[in-house]
């Protein structure tokens, strides 16, 4: 279909640090571009830059509620506002404002309002205050039961006359602002199915980074159901990064070497550093250029100070830990709010947990774990596991199909 | 497959299958509907229902449900509500399955007196501890038949005469409601005097989604669901047409020939028993010993059950494990770091975390051939053996 303005809607998309970029900004404003024409393909749509404003028209047959929704969820859009486009013309500019009003007086209870104006264009012969109080007057004038509140008004609404046209809009709705996807290379986060995971994913997704995942287990010591919860935790994190490749490892045989060879109070650490390693191998195969997890410093055993000290000797690429200096607190409330949490607390037992030692070593010695690991074939168990993984790519809508 | 789940459910008899997908084809009439289709479709559930009449005591009725829970939670909540003039207490017992706990939780926040009656080390409920607790403010007491995790059958028929009497003496009115479910198709429940009883169609070679109440002429309790006055006004919403006549079908095929599939179910219990007993070391029975088949054997095990801990296990990691041979079993313990996943069943017969963590569940259906106990056996006794050696440290 044809869009036009008879039988579309307008949103206004404001990036936020993408408008900061030096020379580098053409690159990153035609990266977002895509990044939201592919969030609403399968909708009607004209989407382009104007100025420093990306102007979306979608088909009126969808709900602005359901638009907004969308757009806001792309990385590096800062807000979007369902605006209406106007002439250049203070007459105009009058009319549609009232207009846009009265309409908005039908669906809720609106008795006072303010403008608030901004002139970009400065060739246009109107100045901003002069605008805000033409464009209150025609309100005043064509609107009934409506007065001007300029402190606490019922309704705030924006003219703004830029140099390719004039808009009018009220709400700004936040998005997660961020960089578009895509413009800061590929991750490979170690998702556990726990609540950190999901999250430092998304965060580092949300800077522009690809991201794929590696998920261990223990099966059958772990079930089958547990594995599926990653995945449907993939399957929301895909809502905003498109699909992403899971590798699937089992560490079972791993952990049994361990059991039978190394101090049982050593255990978590032990394969907390073969998980790295491992990490590390499918990386540098599939091209990830850092490891990510969602640590954060000293919530459990693995996490201390000197626990990651431990863990981090195994490898050589960057491991990333948005979440390592966040409370908890903050990080459920960031999985709340992206949608993980519901998921990650499903009681499953995770491979960390199956051989838990009741005290393990929260202060590890680097040289004694070392000495610990002389009794394995690290290489060869690292290499087996490796060989071993299973790839799915989980897309946001792969259930149903 | 060796399919060693059927408390959980059971897999549907072909006759079931086919008769369900030709109702649905061919009956698919409103049964409330006056034209020629609906009284044809009103012809099908009269059958199904006479058919489930036929396995229930005489002099009652029989009203379809969504499923066991349904029935449970509609006996307790419009038992209790019927009756609540006459007193606030209800007697249960710690044993029952969550469709009914969950819901006395719920009556005791609205006021309730509730009593969870305890139970021996092999699962039994205390007769005792229910005569101490009668008194005339009881209106409703709920027993099920057998346990679902432990198979112990419970001694109802004792606690529904000493419920009914103690009514009589005191010139009350007492419901004594059985939850069913487990034993419907293995212990006759015809030769009884209870007032409620719930089933469920799938524990049964029947179909999912659907159950029943059974409820004896004079209780009409008020309805739980309401509507269009379905079901005589006592359970309203259009019939699951299909649903329905696969109950009737799988509730006549279940209780033929009783005596004769429980012998066989027997003999394939206790084979399995003995055969892990020989060849597994440190293993227990959680429940009794001994199998039993009707009423009148409280105390006993009813044969399509038996739950056994392995010492040093955890079931869920055996349970995995079996089930990459395609036999399938279930556990007394979700699998958890802390001990809130632990049965309720069995911690009220004692039994410790350990323990519980142990537990499998055996539960057998007249499918189940000693053939296929020799694979259990032998494949659980390896499992057993390397997770053993293996161990883990909680």
């Amino acid at each position: 279909m044809e869009i036009n303005n008879e039988n579309s809607r307008l949103y206004i998309v404001r990036c936020g640090e993408v408008a900061l970029k030096g020379m580098n900004k053409p690159y990153f404003e035609r990266v977002l571009l895509e990044r939201v024409r592919n969030a609403i393909k399968d909708w009607d749509n004209d989407s382009h830059w104007a100025g420093g404003l990306m102007l979306v028209r979608i088909s009126d047959k969808i709900g602005k509620d359901e638009a907004v929704r969308r757009l806001s969820k792309v990385f590096g859009v800062a807000s979007v506002s369902p605006a209406i486009s106007v002439e250049k013309d203070m007459k105009a500019l009058g009319q549609a404002a009232a207009q846009y009003v009265s309409q908005l007086m039908e669906e809720e209870d609106i008795k006072t309002f303010k403008v608030k104006a901004k002139r970009s264009d400065k060739s246009f012969p109107v100045q901003s205050p002069e605008i805000g109080a033409e464009v209150g007057g025609a309100i005043l004038s064509a609107v009934k039961d409506i007065r001007v509140d300029v402190h606490n008004p019922d309704l705030l609404l924006f003219a703004d006359v830029r140099r390719e046209g004039a808009y009018i809009y009220r709400d700004k709705v936040k998005g997660f602002g961020g960089l578009p996807l895509g413009t800061n290379g590929k991750g490979l986060i170690l998702m556990s199915g726990g609540i950190d995971s999901p999250v430092a994913a998304f965060m580092m997704a949300k800077r522009g980074m690809r991201i794929e995942a590696v998920h261990f287990h223990s099966y059958p010591y772990t079930s089958q159901r547990a594995r599926r919860k990653v995945e449907d935790l993939c399957r929301v994190l895909a809502g905003y990064m498109g699909t992403i490749r899971m590798h699937v490892i089992n560490l079972l045989p791993i952990q049994e070497e361990i059991v039978k060879n190394c101090p049982q109070d050593e255990t978590t650490i032990l394969v907390r550093r073969f998980m790295m390693r491992i990490a590390q191998e499918v990386a540098l195969k599939t091209h990830n250029m850092m490891l990510i997890t969602g640590e954060d410093l000293g919530q459990v055993a693995s996490q201390t100070a000197e626990a990651l000290v431990v863990t981090d000797k195994v490898v050589d690429i960057p491991v990333m830990r948005p979440l390592i200096a966040m409370d908890k607190v903050d990080i459920m409330d960031k999985a709340k709010e992206i949608g993980t949490y519901d998921l990650s607390i499903q009681p499953y037992e995770d491979c960390c947990t199956v051989f838990l030692p009741k005290h393990p070593v929260t202060k590890p010695k680097l040289d004694r774990i070392e000495q610990s690991e002389s009794a394995l074939d690290v290489e060869a168990l690292v290499k087996a596991a490796v060989e071993s993984e299973e790839v799915v790519d989980i897309s946001f809508d792969s259930i149903a199909e | 497959m060796i399919y060693l789940d059927n408390s959980s459910t059971t897999k549907q008899f072909s006759e079931v299958t086919r008769l369900m997908a030709d109702v649905a084809e061919n009956n698919f009439g409103n049964p409330s509907s006056l034209h020629q289709l609906g009284y044809e479709s009103s012809n099908v559930l009269r059958k199904a229902i006479a058919q489930i009449d036929a396995c229930f005591p005489s002099g009652g009725r029989t009203i379809v449900t969504s499923c066991g829970t349904e029935s449970d939670n509609m006996a307790l909540v419009s038992g209790s509500a019927k009756l609540k003039r006459q007193g606030r207490k209800i007697i249960t017992t710690a044993v029952e399955h969550p469709a009914v706990l969950r819901t006395v939780e719920r009556l005791k926040e609205e006021g309730w007196d509730i009593v969870l009656l305890p139970v021996d080390k092999e699962g039994t409920s205390s007769i005792e501890a229910l005569e101490a607790e009668l008194d005339e403010n009881t209106v409703l007491v709920s027993i099920m038949t057998v346990n679902n995790e432990t198979g112990t059958i419970q001694p109802v028929k004792k606690a529904c005469t000493m419920v009914h009497n103690f009514a009589k003496e005191h010139g009350t009115r007492i419901f004594f409601h059985t939850d069913g479910v487990q034993a419907f198709g293995k212990i006759d429940l015809r030769n009884s005097d209870f007032d409620l009883i719930s089933i469920s169609a799938h524990k049964f070679h029947g179909p999912k989604g659907i159950g029943a109440l059974y409820m004896k002429n004079g209780v009409n309790l008020p309805p739980f669901i309401m509507g269009g006055g379905q079901e005589r006004g006592f359970r309203s919403g259009t019939e699951n047409v299909p649903g329905i006549a696969g109950m009737g079908l799988a509730a006549q095929m279940s209780c033929t020939d009783m005596d004769e599939k429980n012998k066989k179910l027997s003999e394939v219990n206790n084979y399995l028993y003995n055969g892990l007993k020989a060849n597994i070391k440190d293993i227990f029975i959680n429940g009794p010993e001994t199998i039993g088949t009707s009423l009148d054997e409280p105390g006993s095990r009813c044969p399509s059950l038996l739950n056994i801990s392995f010492e040093g296990v955890r079931g869920e990691v055996l349970l995995h494990t079996l089930e990459q041979d395609e036999i399938y079993v279930s556990t007394g313990s979700a699998c958890h770091s802390n001990n809130t996943g632990d049965s309720h069943v069995l911690t009220a017969m004692g039994r410790k975390h350990k323990e519980i963590e142990g537990a499998v569940r055996f539960s057998l259906g007249q499918f189940n051939t000693v053939e296929e106990m020799d694979v259990a056996i032998d494949r659980t006794a390896k499992a057993v053996e390397r997770f053993r050696r293996l161990g883990s440290f909680r």
